[in-house]
């Protein structure tokens, strides 16, 4: 009587899968995660696709949408062997920051597995596409399949109009520069360019209606002569006209480069909101996969204790769990850099810890949230307002140091050894802590390149200058050649200066003309 | 309650688009494997998928990256056992280091990925700069010509025949007395004529009884659909072939130590084009393989394209075996055949007599096609270019050519000049397909 009792109220028995189920099982996870974690979610919409759908998902960077380009074609080449192979699994689950949120299922997926992946993307990822304010700041959820659409046929008719060749040329110069085509910190003009338009046609009009031919016969501003500081003045002024210095080149390039079409220009733009697109994502790989995999893990086992999940699935629930948090050592061969997934995790549950059961040491390092009880109020205020260098550098424990046996290795290029500079006890923790911090930090691990200079009037020479930073250069071939991109989308020679950011010295100068 | 979409039935090659760019990308570099592929593969092979090494020309994807030679870093790695800080540990050879992503460098040389069969083809007609019906011709495989074939039940609703389905439906209303429109129009007007006259018990009642018999066949002929689906009749087709044969071809080519690696790579080539054309052409195809020096021998395709052996050089007697091999294995009723000679165009001049006889008096008479190509030096091919004396071959030969229309011969310098031989041999080919 009671073993039926118990089985009636599992969600889902045996392994298959059908939409009933899933429909079944996503209505009680939501439920669960609203009241257990208190997330906050934007409508969902699940997609059951096949293994070569989700490896053409892969190929055009996990976007449902894409416009053509080789570069695409080459990836599938290489996401194809390697499955093929066996090197590498498939995801189970894609997840897109939309609104509403789409959320691609396997087909091969057993119920168990599906389960999972509703809870780690259905609700982890997105509650936090929909919360955290990097998301929320710099992606319009709600209008980027629409741009993906006009994105996309819009470069299939100017493959159309001015051939395959033409457009394949704008779009290699502009992926070169994707990583210098972000806004870092101010927001960016908003997508759509329906309005840009108008404001255009709008300023026009004003100066048309403003005309004054009287402006013309005022007489000409005084005579400064040669002076140097006549001179510096105009250069402050040219700048100040750009807004230079620029360190979004892909911006500048769109709004002042001399040589391109309209259409070229518009390209340029769609590579570069894509780029804006995805720059909260590189930030918060940890917090993002952290979030969606503790959310997952907590309501798995939320479930299982009320009895609605059976032992088998959650036995399988907790081997796929467990893989993909496995963090193998630096010496380990299967090493490749730190699981964001297992830090993620770890650095939630640490929190849950510190919040419910902390030690001496824990009320020392967060007397905040040290013993506050309410674990859920502090995560879901993290996942609100950080990003992964600033949570690390907030919430990495000298607990999960030890854990983790982390340690700092100083490298430097010209010494013959590496230098073990920390490790996890008393002297190395904060400095381990602000390391890692720093090494997610996107803006310090990036090249720093910005346009500072450039002459319309005369020869139009772009200088971009490059701030090195501990000494790290840029690599000499992918540079020249990148730089011939800057110069293709510009029109006229470029520069690439490097300067010492600690003392401001010029360590070597790079143009194009020389290439 | 999510939205659910099942997008697993949607079409699939949607990466197709990105793919022919890339390979439009690479095109150079994919062409030289391709060729490589054909100079060591085997002849039959040319016509099926090849795996090719990822090309490394004009796929880069450049971007301001930095140096790992330069500047100081550090490395965040999880697991310590045994370092204290202040320890010194030596920098494994060759750079790299921690920081550099796995599988990015060492994987990418064995990288390899599949072409299709059209994709093959279409790198190896670049080469040869074939025109663009023949590229179609060569690509098409075997084709089958639907052929009308009576009526079906089941078929494809562009397939309806009209006419047949309205039969049916007519002999089935007939069986079971559907009623028509007209009986119906006439109860109606009976009933709107009753009810036109002034009210009596005796007119209610016919109304009534109108009106039911109205309603019977009404229900009825809701009942007997017009056109019912075991109505439909759909014409039937049945995919016939295009009438089909098997063909022989003979390669015959010249080993002698004149022969070197260019002059096998493109007489190979031209064995491939022919080899392609005749597999489109027929179902079955054999190839005979005949090398000579002095003396002819029937080999495997091996050994004809890469052991040397020295010698003389009498072509009389690659023609003897070939008329030989004939007699002997493929009777004229059952086979097409084809023979392409390769050659440097040396002979004994006393010999050129005796290949004109055997040609004029047995093998043109057995064969469909004979196709002979002299490959010749870059540099003498301006010389050469028109001029009707040449090497003792070429002169002989010509004779035959005169005489013969299935015969052709052509003088080889660049992968390019290989076409113009078949150029007949192709251009006839329309014609027999339309007949056919």
């Amino acid at each position: 009587m009671v073993s039926q009792a118990r089985k009636s109220e599992l969600l889902f028995s045996g392994s298959d899968w059908d939409f009933s189920r899933l429909s079944r099982v996503y209505d009680e996870i939501e439920a669960l995660g609203l009241e257990e974690l208190r997330l906050d979610i934007y409508p969902v919409q699940m997609e059951v696709i096949s293994s070569e759908q989700m490896l053409d998902a892969y190929s055009s960077v996990g976007m449902p949408l894409m416009y053509r380009h080789w570069s695409f074609g080459k990836r599938f080449l290489y996401d194809e062997l390697l499955y093929r192979k066996g090197a590498r699994g498939l995801a189970y689950e894609l997840v897109i920051n939309s609104n509403p949120c789409i959320v691609y299922l396997m087909e091969e997926n057993t119920m168990a597995l599906q389960a999972l992946v509703t809870a780690h993307a259905a609700l982890g990822h997105n509650h936090f596409f929909k919360n955290n304010h990097l998301f929320r700041q710099w992606t319009d959820a709600g209008g980027i399949l629409s741009y993906l659409d006009f994105a996309k046929s819009y470069i299939a008719r100017c493959e159309e109009r001015h051939g395959l060749a033409a457009v394949e040329a704008i779009l290699d110069s502009a992926h070169a520069l994707m990583e210098q085509g972000v806004f870092r910190y101010h927001r960016p003009p908003r997508l759509s360019s329906e309005q840009q338009r108008e404001g255009l046609r709008e300023r026009l009009e004003y100066e048309e209606r403003s005309f004054n031919d009287l402006w013309r016969t005022l007489p000409p501003p005084q005579e400064s002569g040669e002076t140097k500081t006549g001179i510096d003045d105009d250069a402050a002024e040219r700048k100040k006209s750009l807004h230079l210095p620029e360190e979004n080149l892909l911006y500048f390039l769109e709004k002042n480069s001399l040589v391109l079409e309209p259409w070229q220009r518009e390209i340029v733009r769609i590579v570069r909101v894509i780029a804006q697109y995805f720059y909260p994502q590189r930030q918060t790989q940890v917090m993002n996969e952290g979030c969606a995999t503790f959310v997952h893990y907590t309501l798995m086992n939320t479930l299982f204790d009320r009895g609605r999940i059976s032992e088998g699935a959650m036995l399988e629930i907790l081997r796929n769990h467990s893989n993909v948090v496995f963090q193998p050592a630096y010496d380990d061969p299967r090493f490749s850099g730190i699981n964001p997934y297992a830090l993620g995790l770890d650095m939630m549950q640490d929190i849950q810890r510190i919040s419910t059961t902390p030690t001496a040491e824990d009320r020392d390092w967060f007397p905040d949230i040290a013993g506050r009880g309410d674990w859920r109020d502090t995560l879901v205020d993290a996942w609100a307002n950080h990003r992964d260098e600033s949570f690390i550098r907030q919430y990495l424990s000298p607990a999960l140091i030890r854990k983790w046996r982390l340690f700092v290795l100083a490298d430097g290029a010209d010494e013959p050894h590496y230098e073990v500079a920390s490790i996890h006890n008393e002297r190395g923790y904060a400095k381990i802590r602000s390391a890692l911090a720093q090494s997610y930090d996107i803006g310090a691990s990036r090249p720093d390149i910005q346009v500072i200079d450039v002459d319309l009037l005369g020869d139009r020479h772009l200088r971009l200058q490059h701030t090195v930073k501990d000494g790290v250069m840029l690599e000499g071939e992918s540079r020249d050649a990148t730089l011939r991109h800057v110069r293709n989308l510009w029109g006229y020679d470029v520069s690439l200066a490097a300067i010492d950011g600690g003392t401001g010295a010029m360590l070597s100068e790079r143009w194009t003309k020389e290439l | 309650m999510p939205i659910f979409i099942d997008r697993r039935l949607n079409p699939k090659d949607k990466s197709l688009g990105n793919r022919q760019r890339f390979l439009r990308r690479a095109r150079e570099d994919l062409k030289r494997s391709v060729r490589d592929h054909v100079r060591t593969g085997r002849i039959a092979d040319v016509d099926r998928e090849h795996a090719v090494p990822m090309p490394r020309k004009g796929i880069n994807e450049p971007t301001f990256g930095n140096d790992k030679e330069t500047g100081r870093r550090q490395h965040i790695l999880p697991g310590n056992r045994t370092f204290s800080p202040g320890d010194l540990i030596a920098k494994p050879g060759g750079g790299g280091g921690y920081g550099s992503a796995p599988g990015t460098t060492a994987s990418e040389d064995d990288f390899r990925f599949v072409l299709s069969r059209e994709e093959v083809l279409d790198l190896f007609f670049e080469d040869l700069e074939l025109p663009d019906l023949v590229k179609l011709n060569l690509k098409q495989i075997l084709s089958f010509k639907p052929r009308r074939a009576g009526f079906s039940a089941s078929g494809a609703p562009t397939n309806i025949n009209v006419g047949r389905t309205m039969r049916n439906s007519h002999g089935r209303r007939i069986a079971l007395r559907r009623p028509k429109q007209a009986e119906l129009d006439a109860i109606a007007r009976q009933i709107a004529e009753l009810e036109a006259k002034p009210a009596s018990a005796a007119v209610s009642e016919r109304i009534a009884a109108l009106r039911e018999a109205f309603e019977r066949l009404e229900r009825r002929r809701r009942r007997i659909a017009y056109v019912d689906p075991v109505d439909i009749r759909f014409n039937r087709f049945d995919p016939q072939p295009v009438p089909n044969a098997s063909a022989v071809m003979f390669c015959l080519m010249d080993v002698s130590g004149s022969m070197g690696e260019r002059e096998k790579d493109l007489a190979k080539r031209f064995f491939v084009l022919l080899h392609l054309f005749l597999t489109r052409r027929y179902e079955r195809t054999e190839v005979v393989f005949i090398r000579h020096t002095h003396e002819a021998k029937e080999v495997d395709e091996h050994t004809f394209f890469y052991h040397t052996e020295s010698g003389g050089t009498v072509v009389s007697t690659a023609l003897e075996e070939m008329h030989r091999i004939i007699e002997e294995r493929y009777p004229v009723a059952e086979w097409n055949i084809y023979a392409a000679q390769a050659s440097d165009g040396d002979n004994f001049a006393t010999d050129s007599e005796r290949c004109i006889e055997l040609l004029d008096r047995k093998i043109m008479r057995l064969c469909q096609y004979f196709a002979y190509v002299e490959i010749i030096d870059e540099r003498e091919s301006h010389i050469f270019g028109s001029t009707e004396n040449g090497t003792s071959l070429w002169r002989a030969y010509n004779a035959v050519d005169g005489k013969w229309p299935n015969f052709q011969m052509r003088r080889i310098a660049a992968p390019a000049d290989i076409y113009p031989v078949f150029r007949e041999l192709f251009a006839r080919q329309p014609d027999l397909r339309k007949s056919a």
